[in-house]
């Protein structure tokens, strides 16, 4: 630490250069917490997670349905506790911007499927009895202000009514939260009979199955039993862990981690560069004066100690301040795209990882004039100057 | 002067130029005893300078021994010596060599954290060394806001801050104007009297070298003592 205003005063000996580089830096970092927090949002799916929970699909692809005549079978299979279903409604609120996940599906089936959903038993109720209730996360009714009792349109994407209407009205009759602090509530359910009953086509099928299996059984068998069943039909199926069902799902978009670390993976090797550049050159410039401490008796260790230090501190300071204002930014990206991408989230393991970054890269950026100015001889060094 | 601070016994040094080998100083004794304050001239090449850096250590000879204080510096590893330079010798340059970066209380303080004092038991002693050199009032001017004598007496600070036996200076006045040479050449006198400082100095100016106890003069790696006039 009695070095660290020598390696301050060293850092800024060139403002322009540094605060370029810093800046570099900045925005390196700035985009790993954004894409990290993005990535993250598409990975949160398979976080939350539950083991024994399955999940059915066309064995073609997720966008195919299922016919509603599997579910009597399936729930039928052995090792297969309950079962409800879901499928994609795909529509949005008041403006095509406000877009977020709507499910058709069983009340009672669906919350029992899914005990981490927490909602009072009366609201749960008044949903079951009213054809045209539905009922959204808490997530959902902060962003758009909507409180039980109100009744909104939901506009279809794809589920036009047999009437020929794109609009879909909901009686609001119940507000969910989780109490998972992984899981999102930014999604609304309604009932899969006024959905099957008004909607133009599809009738008779669904999106998925979710079932739940017993505690003794073995979840790859029962999804291997209930595949085998519908082999050779129309509709094969897919059986997979609740997991893989949000990776498959989340790949629809790209393979959102593959990009998120090309992107990363160029940005830092630029960074690298322009870092390694800045550290080679401020070596350079004071050759002399790295000859002086050595002179005073500076050992070897501490020459090469104050050049590393002085890199890593340029990548920490850019660094956590991108971090800190991408922080920022996905706070706000929450709030605003919170429906559309839920689980935005710039997670404590991506900073730790952030953190690491910045020090590993300020060591590799500076290594080599940090290694040049260990080594340099002063006898040589002073002859130059 | 009594005891003697300093000896080389033998020394020689060879460099390696290309193919060529060029010996800069050829089996040389000398005794510096403490307290003593001696000049060293001769013609650029005659190992003047191969001289002032064995005796602070910052160059190994080629053969014989290296002696000052206690320490055989000719047997010490780098990290050793390195060690042994942060507090038993001082140096002084002919540029200055100050860190353009530090304020000159800043570059005073340098030496001192090779040592375990405080920051503020660091800036109360740069404060004296500053003091000593009468530049007390410019402890936070930049070397850039300094005149060259100024900067030459910041370095002698700096060079006397850890309190070394030995003071090493390589052409202390070479780059200032007599006036102010004669400044500097009467700073390291009192350095010598009052201080006790032991001074070897280089030297090409013969009136610089009046300032010394005695003048060795080098040439072709040997050396041939003649007394101050």
């Amino acid at each position: 630490m009695k070095y660290f205003g020598l390696i301050w005063k060293n850092v800024w000996r060139k403002k322009i250069r540094t605060s370029l580089t810093l800046l570099s830096v900045f925005v390196a970092f700035l985009l790993f917490a954004l894409l990290s927090a993005i990535g993250y949002a598409f990975k949160s799916g398979e976080d939350v997670a539950d083991a024994e929970r399955l999940v059915i699909i066309d064995k073609v692809s997720l966008i195919n349905p299922l016919p509603m005549a599997y579910k009597n079978r399936i729930a039928a299979t052995e090792g297969v506790h309950s079962v409800t279903h879901a499928s994609w409604f795909g529509g949005y609120y008041q403006d095509p911007r406000n877009q977020f996940a709507q499910f058709p599906t069983d009340p009672y089936e669906y919350f029992s499927m899914y005990p981490e959903l927490e909602m009072p038993e009366d609201q749960l109720e008044n949903w079951a009895k009213n054809r045209q209730g539905a009922v959204l996360g808490r997530e959902l009714a902060e962003q758009f202000g909507i409180e039980v009792g109100d009744r909104i349109p939901i506009q279809a994407t794809i589920w036009t009514k047999a009437d020929g209407g794109r609009t879909w009205e909901f009686d609001i009759e119940g507000i969910f939260e989780t109490n998972d602090p992984r899981g999102s509530t930014a999604f609304l359910l309604f009932q899969y009979d006024y959905f099957e009953e008004a909607r133009a086509f599809g009738k008779g099928t669904v999106g998925w199955y979710i079932l739940r299996v017993t505690p003794d059984a073995d979840p790859v068998q029962v999804a291997n039993t209930i595949d085998l069943q519908f082999a050779n039909s129309a509709s094969e199926t897919e059986t997979s862990t609740e997991a893989a069902f949000a990776q498959s799902f989340a790949k629809q978009f790209g393979n959102i981690a593959l990009i998120v670390t090309m992107i990363l993976g160029a940005v830092f090797f630029t960074l690298l560069l322009v870092s390694g550049n800045t550290m080679s050159q401020s070596v350079r410039e004071r050759i002399s004066e790295l000859a002086v401490l050595k002179t005073l008796g500076f050992s070897d260790r501490s020459v090469l100690g104050i050049v590393l230090a002085e890199a890593v501190l340029i990548m920490l300071m850019g660094g956590l301040l991108g971090l800190g204002i991408g922080w920022l930014l996905v706070q706000g990206a929450a709030q605003q795209l919170g429906a559309f991408l839920p689980g935005i989230f710039l997670s404590g393991e991506a900073i730790l990882t952030a953190i690491g970054i910045m020090i590993g890269a300020g060591i590799v950026a500076g290594i080599f004039p940090a290694l040049k100015a260990m080594r340099l001889s002063i006898i040589d060094a002073l002859a130059r100057a | 002067m009594s005891e003697t601070l300093a000896t080389l016994t033998g020394v020689s040094k060879t460099y390696q130029k290309g193919k060529e080998r060029v010996e800069v100083l050829h089996n040389l004794d000398l005794q510096i005893p403490a307290g003593d304050f001696i000049a060293i001239m001769g013609p650029s090449g005659s190992g003047k300078t191969t001289l002032l850096n064995l005796l602070g250590g910052l160059d190994k000879p080629s053969s014989g021994m290296v002696r000052v204080g206690d320490a055989e510096l000719s047997s010490m590893s780098n990290s050793q010596l390195s060690h042994w330079r942060s507090t038993n010798v001082g140096f002084i340059f002919q540029f200055y060599n100050l860190l353009p970066v530090l304020t000159a209380q800043k570059n005073v303080e340098l030496p001192l954290l090779l040592t375990d004092f405080s920051g503020k038991e660091r800036t109360k002693r740069a404060a004296i060394a500053l003091d000593i050199v009468g530049l007390g009032d410019r402890a936070r001017h930049y070397p850039r806001e300094l005149s060259g004598g100024q900067e030459q007496r910041v370095a002698i600070a700096r060079a006397i801050v850890s309190d070394p036996a030995l003071l090493l200076c390589d052409e202390p006045t070479g780059d200032l104007d007599r006036e102010t040479a004669d400044e500097i050449l009467k700073l390291l006198q009192i350095l010598n009297r009052e201080h006790g400082k032991t001074i070897v100095m280089v030297t090409h100016d013969a009136q610089a070298a009046e300032y010394a106890n005695r003048t060795l003069h080098c040439d072709k790696g040997t050396l041939e003592a003649r007394e101050a006039v």
